[in-house]
């Protein structure tokens, strides 16, 4: 068995290569049929590759759709999200890391509380409080719900628990204030997370789809996961466009993901429970 | 390796810990800074999240509009709702929706992320392949997934020369909505296995070699009970994100047909935001609230267990 081949291993091997290929096969479809004229799209036996290899649908999409304005909805809200997200959530967990006040306990208790609290069912009271701030169908609406993520909180809490006491009481001494500390020790220290925690907040910012279809009725504030549903309906049977706006959407997030391959899989892992 | 960085920082710059100094004004400063840093996130922690939690159970006693209150009217939302056969219809088919998904998905994770593991050069291309669809939005996914299975001229059809329409199937809409599901969120299963396995002693495997024990045994003895926490970290997290299922469903079939596949939160939406009625809504969220928060108790004890925090 030592030596030469090693057969279950190889098998095992084109096992799973054809496993990742079965599972990568939709992506490859939609890709292909967005590639082809919209004639070409319901041929029997279907063509596994596209020809002649046509753009035309993405033109068409890029230009009778409204899909840079939901591009553009989505850029503002994901990045006004994520920068909300980091600061409001990593200045919280300092407070609660380093500084002794009144009430932190309690404080720190209602935070875990919300672990267990799914905000899916208080969809009618947010809707209420944001119609009663005219925020429907508005940045605000969209991204005010989403910038509650405890798990940051959680996260940030615990690296900063890790940075060694001595940092802080020595800069203390020198009169340095609460949120000088921070920014020129804790942050510094823990840019690593701060990166993943970003880039993970922000690919579910931009993929969120429940919250910002509620709060969005008009096309025009609405964000790409909800506005490519409009396109679908508007081009009906258009395979090969419908194919384009999928492949558009998913376009900008696929590409962090595999630029930042690394920095998302750490993210999960922190917001998950696994570590940290 | 943060930590070491950090622990060689401060072994530069500090010979030895210094006193706190403690007077009177420091502390009263340090209070307002604390309440400074931590204000921005608790006023909006309490008016999106802590108000609403509350008033979506003072709402469920309401017979409340969309927007605004309504008459109080005691427990009649409940006890409607518990002669509503879409309630309970809803309810059994969130929960044979879990049935189709919470389980399978997990294995499948499991059985991904052994796959995966062994590789040497292939491996990150692999992972990235079974993650990608995780990365997408789930009406990305849906687009897709209604062109691959059109009745007409979707690919398995075409290739097939059959008309089968899944989603318009009172029988298969559900099993192929979880099938969906599973393709789209798997990846993030293996995840979370493969960073389990890679924690996992290698002197264990070593040791085991030399005893010879089978690759059955290897997975029995060692892999399995190791790998437990995490097993149970997926199952309990798979389990509440299945308990919320709403998006996949209205996107593929619309709760059809013949609310075949209608589930707990799209009752919700229904009810509040196609039929206005708030307080009946909220009396549905109420209940979905106590499912989750049951399901969240079992994971809390998991994580605790499992050490994760």
């Amino acid at each position: 068995m030592r030596k030469g081949v090693n057969v279950p291993g190889v098998v095992g091997t084109i096992f799973t290569v054809f496993m990742a290929l079965v599972w990568l096969f939709p992506l490859y479809w939609a890709v292909v049929t967005s590639l082809k004229l919209e004639e070409q799209t319901i041929t029997k036996p279907p063509q596994l590759l596209p020809n002649p290899v046509s753009f035309a649908s993405y033109a068409r999409v890029l230009g009778e759709s409204n899909i840079w304005r939901w591009y553009l909805n989505s850029a503002i809200t994901s990045i006004i999200i994520t920068f909300l997200v980091i600061v409001l959530c990593a200045l919280c967990a300092y407070a609660l890391s380093q500084l002794s006040f009144p009430g932190k306990n309690i404080l720190y208790w209602t935070l875990l509380a919300g672990f267990m609290i799914p905000g899916q069912a208080l969809i009618v009271p947010q809707f209420q409080l944001l119609a009663d701030f005219r925020a429907i169908n508005s940045y605000q609406g969209i991204i005010l719900p989403q910038v509650i993520a405890v798990v940051t909180i959680i996260i940030y809490k615990q690296f900063f628990d890790a940075v060694p006491t001595e940092l802080r009481d020595s800069a203390v001494i020198d009169g340095a204030s609460s949120l000088r500390i921070f920014y020129s020790i804790y942050l510094p220290l823990n840019l690593g997370i701060t990166w993943a925690l970003a880039i993970v907040t922000f690919i579910g910012a931009w993929n969120a789809f429940f919250w910002p279809f509620l709060v969005t009725t008009s096309e025009s504030m609405m964000t790409i996961p909800v506005g490519i549903t409009q396109v679908s309906d508007a081009f009906g049977v258009q395979y090969a466009r419908t194919m384009a706006v999928a492949v558009l959407a998913g376009l900008p997030v696929a590409t962090v993901y595999l630029i930042f391959q690394k920095r998302v899989t750490e993210g999960i892992m922190m917001t998950a429970g696994l570590k940290g | 390796m943060a930590q070491k960085r950090q622990k060689r920082q401060a072994a530069r710059t500090f010979s030895s810990a210094m006193p706190t100094p403690r007077s009177r004004r420091r502390r009263l400063l340090m209070w307002r800074d604390a309440l400074l840093l931590v204000a921005p996130f608790m006023l909006l922690y309490l008016l999106f999240f802590i108000f609403p939690t509350f008033r979506v159970v003072q709402l469920s006693f309401m017979d409340a509009p969309l927007i605004g209150d309504g008459p109080f009217v005691g427990l009649e939302n409940y006890k409607r709702l518990l002669g509503d056969f879409l309630f309970w219809k809803s309810l059994r088919n969130t929960g044979y929706f879990v049935l189709l998904t919470v389980i399978p998905n997990t294995l499948l994770g499991l059985m991904f992320a052994l796959m995966v593991i062994r590789l040497n050069r292939l491996k990150s291309w692999v992972m990235a392949a079974f993650f990608l669809p995780n990365m997408l939005t789930v009406s990305v996914v849906t687009l897709i997934w209604q062109w691959m299975l059109d009745s007409q001229f979707g690919v398995f059809n075409l290739t097939l020369g059959t008309n089968f329409a899944p989603f318009r199937d009172p029988t298969w809409a559900m099993p192929m909505v979880a099938l969906v599901t599973i393709w789209w969120t798997v990846g993030f299963n293996m995840l979370l296995f493969i960073a389990g396995l890679q924690g996992i002693p290698k002197e264990y495997y070593e040791a085991a070699a030399i005893d010879g024990a089978n690759d059955w045994q290897v997975f029995g003895r060692i892999t399995w009970p190791l790998l437990w926490p995490v097993t149970a970290l997926v199952l309990t997290l798979q389990l509440i994100a299945q308990l919320k299922i709403f998006d996949q469903v209205y996107l593929l079939t619309g709760g059809g047909p013949f609310n075949s596949t209608i589930v707990m939160l799209q009752f919700v939406y229904r009810e509040a935001f196609q039929n206005f009625k708030s307080g009946y809504a909220s009396a549905i969220s109420v209940i979905l609230f106590i499912i989750i928060l049951v399901a969240s108790l079992v994971q809390y004890r998991v994580l605790r267990v499992g050490g994760g925090r």
